[in-house]
């Protein structure tokens, strides 16, 4: 482009003119990269901020009362009823289900989150074949939450920790990545 | 005119541009193979006009996505044609990409110098899928969300930048008011932007090379207006013509729905998002059902597994798509071209069809022929051990086996995939006729509608609570058998509790039979006793007037006409009632006898009396000494931490066994209690009324921004239950089986039913209800 300048009116050496050419260039990008820069960079910002936000705190939530899950081993499936946060809003709602069974005698419930591992559908419970069943990709679940191969699923169902405290029972409710075979807590 | 044009020309050359635009070569004659990139920007053309004009009507946001879809779908005017339009138009889109692809591969229109075009072309593939991607979710339905969820989720996959990658499309860890401003933004603006820029190009291209004529030329060359203009048209209408049938659903005519009018034609709007709500029936949008498939043939690749079906081979596809230029400079090239497109198309063709097929295999199937199967499977399931010893280890029979299990499995799968399709087209249409009642949708969303909704919920929260031991069963008149469901059950059927029909069967003989109380230490009790010995030698007029007035103390919004025509009757019965050797000896009844051996008959079976019946059966009021087995589900007063359900999950039971929750025009029924749902919220209990039914009142008041949808701390078993959910914990049978009186069943029973309609008749063919008590009217 600086070939397409007028000439300069005076007679100026040769290396003088590429000089002041390359300044002027020099210029040019600077100030054109800087107006393009700062908005850019703050619609960068605002577009990134996600990446700082936290997610749900991993606290304990009361899901039920431990009366309410017979010991009889089939698992049964509760909402759960924790803070969200949603951008400007905060709320007590529904944020998703686990699964609760209890081992005939046992006084500590299992909890598996209803989330599929592989691709994060709605794990259903099948009665009839008592098998976990994922509607979408077709992976299937022991009762336990271990993996039925051949199974599309790169892990088990994820295990939530829970507690009876005061006749309650709390579930520590976190999401996790899915498709990976380790089971990492989404941050 | 003329000097203006001169003038105008003069200072823009508008005549040189539209010259060459209208006027340029067609080599060989105008051809209908040429039709493809025009009707694909005819369709971009329509995308344009009517997504602006839902841009107009349209709001992002978890409580404001939905309710303005429902708005622009049901209330505006021609609102479903405009969306209809575009959802439709969507899909000829990719379509007519995919002819578009095929016509330029098939022609080796990528070869040079149109390579950078055809580039350029794949580029704007990608951004038309993209534009499909994310207008899927924003109806924020449960379809939209739950795919999206598999989208995005999907992404994470990618290895290092892939969970940044998903948060920053979601906009945060989880699915929400961001991940729809987002997705908004990609599909109105960034998308649209590109695609335009792109496309400025790609046609500027394609002028610039000129159009690649098919060989051998077949008339005289020709120029793009008129000739070629007028069979893109032609092309164009056809397409429009298209969607407008598709916009009529025509899946519908043959369905034997019928026509439907209006709104419920174009695309379709499902329940609103809810990530605590089962979603099985959670699909892509058909075309890109073949990748959902092919996600399934990488079962035991684990973590690599996905990454190649989600990312690896997906990309590759891509890739030997954008290589077509460079493959194609070889001798065979072109061929090879050719090839890989017509394998991928019918790799594509394939997989879509499996994956319908997969899903409505059970539509078309016939059940029967696995009821035989069923007992075998039954029996041996996939157990190794029990196959050998069943098949007596003969490998044939035992393959034959393991085949048909896998059959009907699949059978089996699909049938539980039209379920959910049908369960969701439910609690779509639910959705959709409460933000139609004239209270219409709180700041909150349509999702408290359904969350407070008695018949929404009803079903679910009594399968999770109640059905363990009760039925919930519509018995017909001249029924020959029970059904099974009654049969099994351990505690009365409450279908119709408290109604006319109910109380005559339970003052009847069949107060011992497996409606009522023949499962439940109430058979030996002293209520029992009363009916079949005492009271069957009653007039039958004078137990008519008994079971009247009894009934009429349920306050049932069903009966309330029939309440009122009959005063003279219920106050005849009320005479009876606390006549000296009748229900008062054991009963309270208003101010007549006591509380302590029997329940209380006053308000017996209204919603209050039901609501403190389930809280604690224990009660003074209800069953202090000779509870059998009936669960307190609210110990204590109020939302107690420790009560099993809150007082606003009882009422919902309450209220749905009373068949009491918001139908369209039946807003002005002859209210017995308070309108049985006059609005949709009023079907939160109002004893205690929750902060989300607070903050509605209130919201209009104190302009709240926005109430919290679902306050109830205490979570409860969502929708599905398990076959027996939670069991009641018996109080020991034998606690009193002398049992003064009637028990009036309480908790709910078992097998959700369709929320019926009338009350049943208390048991089979002799169903004791007699000529006063008539059936009441249908709600």
């Amino acid at each position: 482009m600086s070939q397409a300048r007028p000439q300069p009116s005076q007679p100026t050496s040769v290396p003088d003119a590429n000089r002041r050419t390359f300044i002027a260039a020099v210029w040019a990008a600077v100030i054109g990269g800087i107006v393009a820069i700062v908005p850019a960079a703050s619609a960068l910002a605002v577009f990134l901020h996600p990446l700082r936000r936290q997610a749900r705190g991993a606290t304990f939530v009361r899901v039920t009362p431990i009366d309410a899950l017979p010991d009889d081993g089939v698992p049964r499936e509760f909402a759960i009823v924790a803070e969200r946060v949603d951008a400007w809003n905060r709320s007590l709602e529904p944020v998703g289900a686990v699964y609760l069974r209890r081992l005939p005698g046992a006084e500590q419930p299992e909890c598996l989150s209803a989330t599929c591992p592989h691709a994060g559908c709605f794990v259903a419970f099948d009665g009839t074949s008592e098998t976990f069943k994922c509607p979408c990709h077709n992976s299937a679940f022991a009762l336990d939450g271990a993996i039925i191969q051949p199974s599309p699923s790169p892990r088990a169902m994820d295990s939530l920790e829970c507690k009876v405290d005061g006749g309650e029972v709390l579930v520590k409710f976190e999401d996790f990545y899915t498709g990976r075979a380790d089971k990492v807590v989404k941050q | 005119m003329n000097a203006l044009a001169n003038w105008l020309d003069s200072r823009t050359g508008f005549r040189a541009f539209v010259h060459e635009a209208l006027y340029e070569r067609i080599p060989g004659g105008a051809r209908w193979r040429y039709v493809w990139g025009s009707t694909l920007v005819f369709a971009f053309f329509v995308q344009v006009v009517t997504g602006i004009a839902l841009w107009m009507n349209y709001s992002p946001s978890a409580q404001t996505a939905w309710e303005s879809v429902y708005y622009i779908q049901y209330q505006t005017t021609g609102g479903w044609l405009l969306r209809g339009m575009h959802h439709f138009m969507a899909q000829a889109m990719v379509v007519l990409l995919a002819l578009h692809l095929m016509q330029v591969v098939i022609d080796g229109a990528y070869r040079a110098p149109r390579e950078v075009n055809f580039w350029l072309g794949l580029i704007l593939m990608q951004l038309v899928l993209g534009l499909s991607l994310t207008g899927y979710l924003l109806p924020w339905d449960q379809k939209g969300y739950w795919a999206t969820r598999v989208a995005t989720n999907l992404l994470s996959v990618v290895p290092y930048v892939g969970p940044p990658l998903q948060q920053l499309v979601v906009g945060g860890a989880e699915y929400g008011h961001h991940t729809l401003t987002r997705f908004f933004a990609l599909h109105a603006g960034v998308l649209p932007g590109l695609l335009i820029g792109f496309l400025v190009v790609h046609v500027a291209l394609f002028r610039r090379h000129g159009i690649c004529h098919k060989q051998p030329a077949k008339s005289a060359d020709t120029s793009f207006w008129p000739d070629q203009v007028l069979k893109d048209a032609v092309a164009c209408l056809a397409v429009l013509v298209v969607v407008l049938v598709l916009c009529l659903r025509p899946g519908q005519w043959f369905s034997g729905e019928g026509v439907a009018l209006g709104p419920q034609l174009g695309a379709e709007l499902g329940a609103p998002a809810d990530p605590a709500n089962q979603y099985s029936a959670a699909r892509p949008e058909w075309y890109f059902l073949f990748l959902f498939q092919f996600l399934k043939f990488f079962e035991g690749g684990g973590e690599t597994g996905e990454l190649m079906g989600a990312v690896v081979v997906p990309s590759l596809v891509m890739l030997l798509l954008f290589l077509m230029p460079i493959v194609g400079r070889w001798n065979l090239g072109h061929r090879f071209n050719v090839a890989l497109l017509v394998i991928l198309l019918g790799g594509i063709a394939y997989l879509t069809a499996d994956a319908f097929f997969e899903d409505y295999q059970a539509a078309w199937t016939d059940g029967q022929q696995y009821t035989e199967l069923q007992k075998t499977i039954d029996e041996l399931g996939s157990d190794d051990e029990k196959i050998a010893a069943h098949f007596g280890d003969d490998p044939q029979k035992i393959a034959e086996y393991r085949r048909q299990l896998a059959a009907y499995e699949r059978y089996r799968k699909s049938q539980d995939y039209l379920a959910s399709v049908a369960k969701a087209e439910v609690d779509a249409h639910r959705a959709i006729e409460l933000s139609s009642a004239p209270a219409g949708i709180p700041t909150a969303g349509a999702i408290s509608l359904l969350r407070t909704d008695a018949k929404t919920q009803g079903p679910k929260l009594f399968a999770a609570h109640c059905a363990s031991c009760h039925s919930y069963e519509k018995v017909a008149a001249d029924a020959k058998a029970l059904p099974a469901a009654v049969e099994a059950a351990t505690a009365p059927n409450l279908y119709g509790f408290a109604d006319r029909r109910w109380i005559a069967g339970l003052l009847s003989s069949h107060i011992t039979g497996p409606q009522y109380f023949g499962k439940t230490a109430h058979a030996e009790g002293e209520m029992a006793g009363f009916v079949n010995d005492t009271m069957s030698s009653w007039e039958r007029a004078d137990i008519d007037k008994v079971v009247i007035a009894l009934s009429a103390e349920a306050q049932l919004a069903s009966q309330a006409a029939s309440d009122q025509k009959d005063a003279a009757l219920i106050e005849a019965g009320r005479e009876l009632i606390v006549g000296e050797e009748n229900c008062i000896m054991c009963h309270k009844f208003h101010d007549a006898g006591e509380l302590g051996s029997a329940p209380d008959l006053t308000g017996y079976g209204s919603r209050e009396w039901m609501i403190g019946m389930i809280s604690n059966p224990n009660h003074a009021r209800f069953y202090p000494d000779t509870n059998d087995r009936m669960p307190a589900f609210a110990e204590q007063e109020g939302d107690a931490p420790n009560n099993r359900l809150s007082q606003r999950t009882i009422g919902l039971i309450v209220d749905w066994l009373r068949g009491e929750w918001y139908e369209p025009g039946i807003e002005e029924a002859a209210g017995a209690r308070e309108q049985p749902a006059a609005k949709p919220a009023d079907q939160v209990p109002s004893d205690e009324p929750s902060a989300e039914e607070s903050e509605k009142q209130e919201a209009e008041a104190n302009a709240k921004p926005q109430a919290s949808s679902e306050p109830e701390p205490s979570a409860e078993p969502g929708e599905k239950a398990p076959e027996q959910a939670a069991e009641p914990e018996a109080k020991p049978a034998d606690e009193t089986p002398a049992e003064p009186e009637a028990r009036p069943a309480e908790e709910p029973g078992e097998t959700p039913a369709e929320p019926a309609s009338e009350p049943a008749p208390p048991e089979s063919n002799e169903a004791p209800a007699e000529p006063s008590v008539e059936p009441a009217p249908e709600r």
